[in-house]
């Protein structure tokens, strides 16, 4: 260190280096941007298609670009899915509180409204209780289930007709009102 | 300079998390499982090797009073470069980690290496340093991510090996097991590390 | 001269109090709790209560002896207290491995690794059972129906809700026949002598009584301690009953359900983990029952009896701070 002096502390000296330093940071954040943005737009946008693959059977449009909402159903967002002309159902993504956090799910409902399939997409239950609602042993249980319009879907214990899961039933409720909610919300706009 | 002398040095003599306790809030934060500490560890592993280089290129252009915001700038790009590209190419860890890559900038280690090392050293002796310390922080990682696998949800790197509905000690997944299994295996390290003295 | 002036440390009177009488006498006072869970839950218990002492000795002597290598002190009855409590707090129908893990952290984390008896901060019964309510959640709170198999081990647990689940499931209606299904009310008969479904020493208020009143004519314990948590908690649940008696449970049920009585007398009175004086365990024992009622009442947790005693072993060493004696000499205010 000796053998080197080193910049002084100058105010002009300071700022020379800062906004140097501030100056190639830049350029190299906006040159890895670039470089990503296209990447990341299609994780983001297979991840979706992905989750609406997974709750509902074969379509060929793209739903992604038929999002639409519901007046009142804030937060919820419905995927019609077509196979060419013929309307085939919609996935809707929907929530409701959990445990500790929004319990958000992916619900596929088919023309008639009954449920193709469910799928988690974000939770943060607790693990080993909570989080077993992605289990096939759980979520299975909703196949081909078309919800009453009055009470939707409800865990036996609140006289419905899903088995909760032991020792989490706060989680295994909020399951079945976003798939409630998201039905409700699919009947109020017309089912497209 | 012993190149497995430095390793001895990174892995368990100076073990960033073991001995000297720096960066615990992602070591407490993403260790729930293996994967998860190894990714958080070599994410963590590039940051500071990069930031390492540049700073020991850079050491004699850094005016002393504003070393810090450089540091702190040098230090901040790389890893959103890191998470960028996580985000574009790594995207299932990238979800699994998101919340604490951009934690990575206030990393102790980082800054602390920083500082205490690549400002005062050569380019070198520098990257190595970043690649020692980074793999120490890598392998403290993994190792509590192991632990906390293994008894919370009894399987390693996502190979389970009790069956489906056993129930495991769930409380090593959640916050308290971190902390219990980190003041654990620090222990175990300490007294492994003053044997060989 | 042969006689030798001999100067040692206080104390110079010894009390006829050893730790080997006072564990002893707790073991004693914790019979009649055992033996009820014995005609409740019938082989199960015997078998939860004696893996869980073997358990819980055999850990502090492989700790002694191995790791520490110092003398060991299995003897004194304290870890065997330890293991009866532990089973106390647990279902009787808890896989052994699960004990043994609750048991690994109540004697190696909470109590060795501060250095042994009189030094742990927590009772380490109850952060075994801690560890073992976050672990296990299921294993944890899924009773045996009481009598449904007394001398045969159970292999399919059958759920019996405990009085304080129904009250956390479905609010003050589910204690009654109001709900659709009808369910049995819950009886004070019952949860006082212990005919309900629970963990195995917090059954029956009646048998807990028995062993704390020896306990105090033994002068084991000082009334202060049970009786302000008790007080505390039938004074916070009963307020909030007087205010809204069709939301709120009534007090006497907050007493007798759970785990109310066996906290109040064998787990807030463990002597490492009480306040020293009078007035700390006063004040120890008053939020102590508060906390109690307030995660019961407004918790996700049904039972909050162990946390309450948890957090209130945290603040042992302030309250033992703030609520010393006076030392002899010192000007004191009589006014």
């Amino acid at each position: 260190m000796a053998d080197k002096k080193k910049m002084e502390s100058t105010f002009f000296n300071m700022v020379i280096v800062l906004t140097a330093i501030a100056l190639v940071s830049s350029l190299a954040l906006g040159f890895t941007y670039i470089n990503t943005k296209d990447a990341i737009a299609a994780v983001q946008l297979k991840k979706t298609l992905d989750g609406i693959k997974e709750v509902l059977p074969e379509f060929d449009n793209n739903p992604y670009e038929s999002k639409y909402n519901v007046e009142g159903f804030e937060g919820v967002e419905f995927y019609p899915a077509k196979v060419g002309e013929d309307y085939i159902g919609t996935a809707v993504k929907t929530f409701a509180k959990g445990f500790t956090e929004d319990v958000i799910i992916m619900v596929g409902f088919d023309k008639d409204g009954k449920i193709v399939n469910t799928s988690v997409i974000q939770h943060k239950e607790t693990p080993g209780l909570g989080s077993k609602m992605s289990t096939p042993k759980f979520k299975d249980q909703f196949m081909g289930k078309l919800p009453s319009l009055e009470n939707g879907i409800k865990v036996t214990k609140d006289k419905g007709e899903i088995d909760a899961i032991s020792a989490a039933t706060i989680s295994s409720r909020a399951f079945c009102e976003a798939v409630t909610r998201g039905y409700k919300g699919l009947i109020k706009g017309g089912k497209k | 300079m012993k190149i497995g002398k430095e390793f001895y040095r990174g892995f368990i003599k100076e073990n960033p998390v073991f001995v000297l306790l720096l960066g615990m809030c992602p070591t407490l934060g993403v260790t729930g499982t293996a994967v998860n500490g190894l990714g958080m560890g070599l994410a963590t592993t590039a940051v500071l090797i990069g930031s390492n280089m540049v700073i020991s290129l850079l050491k004699n252009l850094i005016p002393e009073k504003v070393r810090i915001p450089v540091f702190i700038v040098v230090i901040a790009s790389f890893v959103t470069i890191i998470e960028l590209t996580m985000a574009a190419y790594l995207p299932d860890l990238n979800d699994q980690l998101g919340l604490f890559i951009p934690l990575i900038v206030v990393n102790c280690i980082i800054l602390g290496r920083a500082e205490a090392f690549a400002s005062k050293n050569g380019v070198g002796a520098s990257i190595l340093d970043g690649v020692v310390m980074g793999l120490g922080f890598a392998f403290a990682l993994t190792l509590l991510g192991s632990v906390r696998e293994i008894l919370g949800f009894g399987s390693i790197f996502g190979i389970k090996f009790v069956a489906e509905e056993a129930s495991t000690m769930l409380l090593f997944i959640l916050p308290p097991g971190a902390f219990i299994s980190l003041g654990i295996l620090t222990a175990a390290i300490n007294k492994l590390s003053m044997k060989k003295g | 001269m042969s006689n030798k002036l001999i100067v040692s440390l206080s104390p110079h009177e010894k009390g006829e109090l050893s730790v080997e009488k006072v564990m002893w006498g707790v073991v004693i006072a914790l019979m009649p709790s055992f033996a009820i869970s014995v005609y409740t839950f019938g082989f199960d218990a015997i078998k939860v209560v004696l893996l869980s002492v073997v358990f819980c000795v055999g850990i502090e002597f492989l700790i002694q002896k191995f790791m520490l290598k110092s003398e060991t002190t299995i003897l004194d009855g304290s870890a065997a207290i330890t293991g009866i409590l532990l089973a106390f707090n647990v279902p009787s129908n808890i896989p052994w491995w699960q004990l043994l893990a609750g048991s690994v952290v109540a004697i190696g984390i909470s109590k060795m690794a501060f250095g042994g008896l009189g030094k742990n901060p927590f009772n380490p019964a109850l952060v075994g059972r801690a560890f073992m309510l976050a672990s296990f959640p299921v294993e944890m709170t899924t009773w045996p129906v009481p009598f449904s198999n007394i001398w045969s081990p159970a292999t399919d647990a059958i759920t019996a809700a405990t009085p304080l689940g129904r009250l956390a499931e479905g609010g003050v209606k589910a204690l009654g026949a109001l709900t659709d299904p009808p369910v049995e009310a819950v009886d004070y008969i019952d949860i006082f002598i212990g005919k309900v479904g629970g963990s195995l020493g917090e059954i029956s208020a009646a048998a807990i009584l028995i062993g704390g009143l020896y306990m105090l004519y033994k002068k084991i314990i000082t009334w202060h301690i049970p009786v302000f948590y008790l007080l505390s908690l039938a004074g916070f649940s009963g307020l909030l009953w007087i205010i809204d008696p069709s939301k709120y449970a009534d007090p006497l049920f907050h007493l007798l359900a759970g785990g109310a009585m066996l906290g109040a007398w064998f787990m807030a009175t463990d002597l490492v983990t009480s306040p020293m004086s009078v007035k700390g365990q006063i004040i120890f024992a008053v939020l102590g029952g508060l906390l109690c009622g307030a995660i019961r009442i407004y918790g996700s947790y049904p039972e909050g009896c162990s946390y309450s005693i948890l957090i209130m072993n945290a603040f042992v060493p302030l309250i033992d701070k703030y609520s010393k004696p006076k030392r002899f000499g010192k000007e004191v205010n009589y006014g």
